[in-house]
């Protein structure tokens, strides 16, 4: 890792548990080079995380940081924030953590657009459980749980939690380094719900039973389904099955909730 | 001035500061009371999508240094059970209000009961530390509140208040103390540097300091057994050791914690043990009992968890038999029988039909001699 | 499986923290010169040093932060 972000991590606990080839490690690492280019005081940051895999990426930071219960990230993390705006507080979540029994607080989070910077790991399975579906599984795709192909229809995470209020959304994948970075910096620039989807990669649970037999097998198919937003923008681009949008998806100007808060402290004061 | 708005009170004037709810009968009251109030001096109020996320929402404040509390009834207490798990596991003060209802499930959401007693000690899973309070008056809600609030602060673990409807509606004068003048305890915060800080360090008994998030601790929370550095582990010896300290973290300073009142014990040849709204008929029982010129003596425990047991010792130590009139199939009774190991006859007078027990009723039990 | 023009890089070295390497092989795969191989134990050698042009696209794809690519000056 370049030298300088590794002072952001409890070198003790590295090694990291994540299996061989597994995509969380890059999605840390870019995340770890955001917050250098962001460069808050470090007791400015708090990092939240739910349970699963890509959870355990907060415990391997060094700020404040909390493991929280599963799906339930987002409000201990409305809790943080509220309580103290001064914190840059960022919230890692696993597609399922977000998506299914987080869903509930995901879509309140963005309707209140409060100011947080939620980085989901989207993988497209339950990775810490054994490979069970999630609710972002593309249908077809085989699962523990789905033995004979998914059926349900999946979610867009960014449209959903473009529909639901978030004020910046964004999408790259652990291919797209750099872009990953920037939207974790933009979005967390941004004063208000930032919603940053990290497609990353399960060899464990996923890859295997989906036909993509090596984390390079993985990383190639992010690179040649990934079709930047731009493109599709200009018309010189448009999405075929499997494809999905990367870059800044949306963006949107609206009141942000803990400073709308200290507006009502001020009003509740006359 | 109601119940329900004595324990607001409470808690603002034993420091809380954020509070995070969801609505329901019978303690939407507290949420609609903060909701005014807490603005006016500073502090937070919001209104959460759940209670999962209520209790979420205040552990995460509590991180920050806020004292916080949520309040709610039953079906939202038993959604709150894995975060309350959550807060015992990663010693974080919080404060929650169960307001009693009638269970289980909607059961009867505007009747009283107190069915929660032992799903306040036992909800979650694993083996957990418990502090649960309950009070029988408006005025003792007020205070009880303070206490629960110092309780939580000092012992770095959540606080359950058990309520009911009758205590949650109840409208009486209430002394107010000076606010000033109160005893509040704040959870113990590290001093030295970082490199000695454990904040889950200590041995059975200790209670570690809580650094908040921002002050430049970079602790890490998590649900997972943990080492003194807050770091997770499998280690068989670092996870006995958590799971003793935490709960002997309760445990060891129970006598300090405990709590219990006794009316006319000294000669007394019947005892009422009592808690809660049901403690009201209980007394009125003891006068009428007295005055026909039977030996009746209560004790009322304000500390519901961890378990009053010297309280009962009093009635159990000289064998006479102990009423328990409780508004369950017989919560509190199992726990006095427990103590009591047969050298009391311990009788359960139940009632679920969300009506109060009738002082007639109690005194017709004593007067039994069951 | 990443086009680089070899010219835009100046030469570079790798600094190995071989004991994180978990031997994915993802770096062997997407290094341009094809210089990373794993060897009997399953980590990460690198096979020819001096062909190196410091693209650090091995860097950027180790899931275990166990390659630096530290730029000859
Ligand atoms: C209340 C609760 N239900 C179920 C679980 C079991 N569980 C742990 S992680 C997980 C899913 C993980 O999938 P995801 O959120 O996509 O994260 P990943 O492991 O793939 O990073 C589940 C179901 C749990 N810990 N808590
Ligand atoms: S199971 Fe999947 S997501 Fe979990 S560590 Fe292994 S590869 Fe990564
Ligand atoms: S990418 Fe990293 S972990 Fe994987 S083989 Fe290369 S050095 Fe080892």
């Amino acid at each position: 890792m370049p030298s300088d972000i590794i002072r952001y991590f409890r070198q003790e606990t590295l090694p990291h548990i994540w299996c061989p080839g597994c995509g969380n490690g890059i999605v840390l690492r870019d995340f770890a080079v955001a917050l250098e280019k962001l460069n808050y005081p470090r007791k400015e940051v708090a990092i939240v995380s739910g349970i699963g895999c890509s959870s355990r990426a907060a415990g391997y930071l060094d700020f404040d940081t909390v493991h929280t219960t599963h799906g339930r990230a987002l409000p201990f993390a409305t809790g943080i924030k509220m309580a103290n705006p001064e914190l840059k507080v960022f919230v890692i979540m696993g597609d399922g953590d977000a998506s299914s029994i987080g869903g509930n607080h995901l879509i309140h989070a963005c309707r209140r657009n409060i100011d947080l910077t939620a980085i989901i790991f989207n993988n497209y399975i339950y990775g810490m459980t054994g490979g069970q579906f999630s609710p972002l599984t593309p249908r077809n795709k085989r699962a523990t749980t789905a033995p004979y192909g998914m059926i349900e229809q999946s979610f867009d995470i960014c449209r959903l939690a473009e529909a639901a209020g978030a004020t910046y959304v964004g999408r790259a994948t652990t291919y797209h380094n750099q872009l990953l970075t920037r939207l974790i910096v933009e979005g967390s620039k941004n004063p208000g719900f930032s919603l940053v989807e990290a497609v990353t990669h399960c060899p464990t649970s996923y890859g295997r039973r989906n036909d993509l037999k090596t984390p390079t097998d993985m990383v190639r198919w992010q690179k040649e389904n990934a079709v930047w937003i731009e493109k599709i923008r200009d018309g010189s681009a448009s999405l075929k099955e499997e494809q999905f949008a990367i870059g800044v998806l949306h963006r949107h100007n609206a009141p942000e909730f803990t400073a709308e808060y200290l507006e009502v402290i001020k009003r509740a004061r006359k | 001035m109601q119940g329900n708005e004595a324990c607001a009170q409470g808690a603002v004037d034993a420091g809380v500061r954020f509070f995070a709810g969801y609505p329901i009968t019978p303690s939407t009251e507290i949420a609609e009371w903060m909701a005014r109030r807490m603005p006016t001096l500073g502090g937070k109020f919001i209104q959460m999508e759940d209670e999962i996320a209520s209790i979420a929402a205040i552990i995460g404040a509590s991180l920050t240094g806020a004292k916080s509390m949520t309040a709610t009834s039953g079906p939202g207490f038993s959604l709150m059970q894995e975060n309350i798990g959550y807060a015992c596991m990663t010693e974080v003060p919080c404060l929650i209000v169960n307001v009693q209802r009638g269970g289980p499930s909607t059961g009867r959401p505007t009747a009283p009961a107190q069915g929660d007693v032992m799903q306040a000690r036992w909800g979650t899973h694993g083996d957990h530390p418990v502090i649960a309070l309950c009070p029988w008056s408006v005025q003792e809600t007020y205070s009880l509140t303070v206490k629960a609030v110092n309780l939580a602060e000092k012992f770095r673990t959540p606080v359950i208040l058990l309520m009911d409807e009758i205590i949650a509606h109840l409208r009486e004068d209430v002394k107010m103390p000076d606010p000033r003048k109160l005893i509040l305890e704040e959870r113990p915060r590290p001093e030295g540097g970082r490199e000695s800080y454990r904040p889950f360090g200590g041995s059975a008994g200790q209670i570690p300091p809580m650094a908040d998030f921002g002050m430049g601790y970079q602790c890490n929370f998590t649900g997972l057994v943990h080492n003194e550095v807050g770091n997770p582990s499998n280690d068989p010896g670092v996870t006995d050791r958590l799971i003793r300290r935490l709960t002997g973290k309760v445990e060891s300073h129970r006598k300090k914690i405990i709590h219990w009142e006794e009316t006319l014990m000294e000669d007394a040849e019947i005892a009422i043990f009592s808690y809660g709204c049901s403690a009201r008929s209980a007394a009125s029982a003891l006068k009428a009992a007295r005055s026909k010129g039977m030996k009746v003596g209560m004790i009322r425990p304000t500390t519901l968890w961890p378990f009053p047991e010297e309280a009962v010792e009093a009635a159990a130590s000289r064998e006479i038999p102990i009423l328990v009139p409780e508004m369950n199939l017989g919560q509190m009774a199992l726990e006095v029988q427990r103590v009591a190991a047969g050298r009391s006859k311990v009788h359960l007078l139940s009632r679920v039909d969300g009506e109060l027990f009738t002082p007639a009723e109690i005194l017709s039990a004593l007067k039994g001699g069951f | 499986m990443a086009k680089v023009d070899i010219d835009k890089y100046p030469k570079a070295s790798l600094d190995i923290n071989i004991r994180w390497c978990k031997g994915c092989n993802l770096c062997v795969t997407i290094c341009p010169k094809g210089i990373l191989s794993l060897d009997e134990l399953g980590k990460i050698t690198v096979d020819k040093p001096e062909e190196c042009i410091g693209c650090g696209l091995c860097e950027g794809t180790c899931p275990d932060f166990a390659i630096k690519v530290v730029k000859d000056a």
